[in-house]
């Protein structure tokens, strides 16, 4: 595994809301994540709606401030950090948002909100000529016209958006580009444009990726690793093969299964059908957060959180599962912490 | 009112028999710029105890479709053509009277965001009761007691109490479950599901996938799946009809229409998924985009898109025709698509190189 561009040790977010049924104000929308990001790697990040992965990317490009645990970027950690040194650690992660209608400002040209980001990272591209310039190059980098900076939002088809949405990622040259469900508003065809040129750019940029999406399939094509998460906690995470072929959590499993597959031979096929639906994060289940919907659930479940287990994968990278009960005995390696991941 | 369908006991509908027939469907939209047709003679059918299911990309006129079946297309929209019949009645020849009594209790329809199909200041029990009051004259009391029926029926737990609820109360996934409730209140024939499940998590996707099958099976109920999920279609359809700009440009038999299929448009959406390719390695997409529907082409409706263009492509439109070489066949589909004989649905694709389309 490369060395980890970014590092994820610990991370817990609450946020206080109103008065839930059971009087509970405390949201715990992070619990303790831990995960890292190699250079030039894809993390793909799966999970259902409300188990807290919007949280985290948001957190990863401090729109949030964590409660506890630290995001380490090549050694700095920038909670805390100020004025120069926090926006150079701004520039080095970007997000590209889900809906690429919404997300870009309809009054604004293309070139306008691809310069945008350089009004405050001025040190960057500080003449007017340098600027215009590399607006025409991020244009022709994901598949547009340069004619096409006069244009307006509005002028541009639902992937040619997303395609400026990613420009604008690159705009400050950054390390690690989030991904939020880039491809999920997307139609079919289209998809596959876009994920090919992400392709293209992290081949030619050496980016890494964090590409958070609830569509399986498109994990497992663009991801290097993958980690799920649950409830505010990755309960697994490994190498996309290993992770997708053999789970070992049965929440992955169940995931997995419940995902529709394409077989173009038409077999139907039994498949895991999870009952009941994520518990409100106001009122988690104790022990396990999945035992409530387990069906390897025992009595231990309920009193005892289970601690995260480093396994050895047999292509030698290391796999991570927060399970008591794990699907499959692959042996076990001693006491190792939670930041394998 | 036509009655051909006399023969068919009250009740259930025989396995495998044709519910819903619809031939040369089109529907035009008033715009500022002139009239545009969003649906353009479009025709299947769907048959009891089957799921046939609708595909296409956003804009190609599928839920333009499902409105037209149901009647409840918005005021700018035309129907411009076509014969609808349902369980043996010409819908079209139907006054919009006649039509609520009869189209009432034999369609029910799904719609894809819960949340806005759902009235947030009346209870769950009285819409999913409304159906009884209406079209069974049950009092109030008897409606609410078939609504908590109901929510048994499609696995809401504690329905007693439940029914008193607002539908803000409710996770999306049990929305969705109170919108099949409703759909399937009256044991319709055809049921209708227009993206059931787009807006819910795989998990809760595989539950109502689930509930819906069950429901099927049990009421003997035609489906008519609306979708843009490739994997959707390839695990809960029996046969598949791929729309392009308001045309269906092929169908047939899912497991065919998949392994072999015989129109372009299929062929390259089928290899835009993201499966059997290795990670990382480039996939093939359909370059462009679908044609605007003010400036929807002569000739073939893919023929800006489509690898294999050729002359005739930009003047001649082709026709849905059979795709099978064998005579016989060929004779045998044709009869199946003009609803001649109600054996299995037949093999049609709109293409002039369909037979040529998997030489390259």
């Amino acid at each position: 595994m490369s060395e980890p561009l970014l590092q994820v040790d610990g991370l817990c977010k609450t946020f206080h809301v109103a008065k839930s049924a059971s009087g509970n104000t405390r949201l715990k929308a992070l619990d303790g994540i831990n995960l890292t990001v190699g250079r030039g790697e894809t993390l793909g990040l799966v999970g259902e709606s409300g188990c807290g992965k919007s949280t985290l990317a948001r957190t990863l490009i401090l729109l949030e401030t964590p409660d506890e645990g630290t995001v380490t970027f090549e050694g700095t950690n920038p909670f805390g950090l100020r004025g120069k040194e926090l926006l150079s650690w701004r520039r080095r992660v970007q997000m590209v948002f889900q809906d690429p209608f919404a997300s870009l400002n309809a009054r604004m040209n293309a070139g306008d909100i691809i310069s945008e980001p350089w009004a405050t990272h001025r040190s960057l591209y500080p003449s007017s000529r340098e600027r215009e310039a590399r607006v025409r190059e991020l244009l022709h980098m994901v598949g547009l016209r340069p004619s096409d900076a006069r244009k307006c939002p509005q002028e541009f088809s639902g992937g040619q958006r997303q395609r400026l949405g990613i420009a604008r990622a690159l705009a400050l040259n950054p390390d690690v580009i989030i991904l939020d469900e880039p491809v999920s508003a997307l139609d079919l065809s289209v998809q596959a444009q876009i994920l090919n040129l992400l392709n293209d750019l992290q081949q030619e940029l050496g980016v890494s990726y964090v590409f958070i999406s609830h569509d399986l399939t498109v994990v497992r094509h663009v991801a290097d690793r993958v980690a799920v998460m649950y409830l505010g906690r990755i309960i697994e995470t490994g190498a996309t093969e290993e992770v997708f072929d053999r789970p070992r959590h049965p929440y992955t499993a169940a995931l997995m299964s419940a995902s529709p597959k394409l077989d173009v031979t038409g077999a139907k096929r039994d498949r895991i059908v999870l009952q009941g639906e994520l518990p409100s994060p106001l009122d988690p289940p104790s022990g396990c957060r999945f035992r409530t919907r387990c069906w390897k659930a025992q009595d231990v479940c309920a009193e005892m959180a289970p601690e995260p287990r480093v396994t050895a994968a047999p292509d030698g990278g290391l796999r991570l599962t927060e399970c008591h009960f794990p699907l499959e005995t692959v042996q076990g390696l001693t006491g190792a912490t939670a930041t394998a991941g | 009112m036509k009655t051909a369908a006399q023969t068919v006991l009250p009740g259930q509908s025989r396995a495998h028999e044709v519910v819903l027939s619809v031939r040369g469907l089109a529907v035009d939209i008033r715009t500022h710029r002139g009239t545009v047709r969003a649906v353009n003679g479009v025709g299947f059918e769907a048959r009891a105890g089957e799921t046939l299911a609708l595909l296409g990309e956003s804009g190609c006129g599928k839920s333009m479709t499902a409105k037209a079946l149901a009647g409840i297309m918005d005021p700018v929209c035309d129907l411009a053509g076509g014969e609808v019949v349902l369980n043996g009645t010409d819908l079209g020849a139907l006054t919009p009277k006649e039509r609520l009594k009869f189209a009432g209790p034999e369609l029910g329809i799904v719609f894809q965001d819960a949340l806005t199909a759902l009235n947030p200041v009346y209870t769950v029990g009285t819409q999913l009761g409304e159906a009884f009051r209406i079209h069974r004259g049950l009092s109030a009391k008897e409606a609410k007691v078939q609504a908590i029926e109901l929510m048994k029926r499609v696995g809401i737990p504690e329905p007693e109490s439940r029914v008193n609820s607002y539908p803000h109360q409710f996770s999306g996934g049990m929305r969705q479950r109170i919108l099949i409730a409703m759909a399937v209140a009256l044991d319709p024939r055809l049921l209708i599901a227009d993206e059931p499940t787009t807006a819910l998590d795989v998990t809760v996707q595989a539950q109502i996938m689930q509930l819906l099958r069950k429901l099927r099976e049990e009421g003997q109920m035609a489906v008519v799946l609306i979708t843009h999920d490739l994997a959707v279609v390839a695990e809960e359809a029996d046969s598949v009809a791929v729309m392009y700009a308001g045309n269906v440009v092929e169908s047939g038999p899912v497991s065919e229409v998949f392994s072999d299929p015989r129109h372009p448009y299929t062929k390259g959406l089928l290899e835009s998924v993201p499966v059997h390719v290795a990670r990382g390695a480039h996939l093939k997409s359909i370059a462009g985009s679908p044609p605007e529907i003010h400036d929807i082409p002569a000739g073939c409706v893919y023929q800006s898109r489509c690898p294999l263009v050729q002359d005739i492509c930009l003047s001649v439109r082709p026709q849905l025709l059979p795709v099978n070489e064998r005579s016989a066949d060929v004779q045998d589909d044709a009869d199946n698509y003009a609803g001649a004989r109600p054996s299995r649905p037949g093999r049609v694709a709109a293409c002039h190189f369909s037979k040529e389309i998997n030489n390259v």
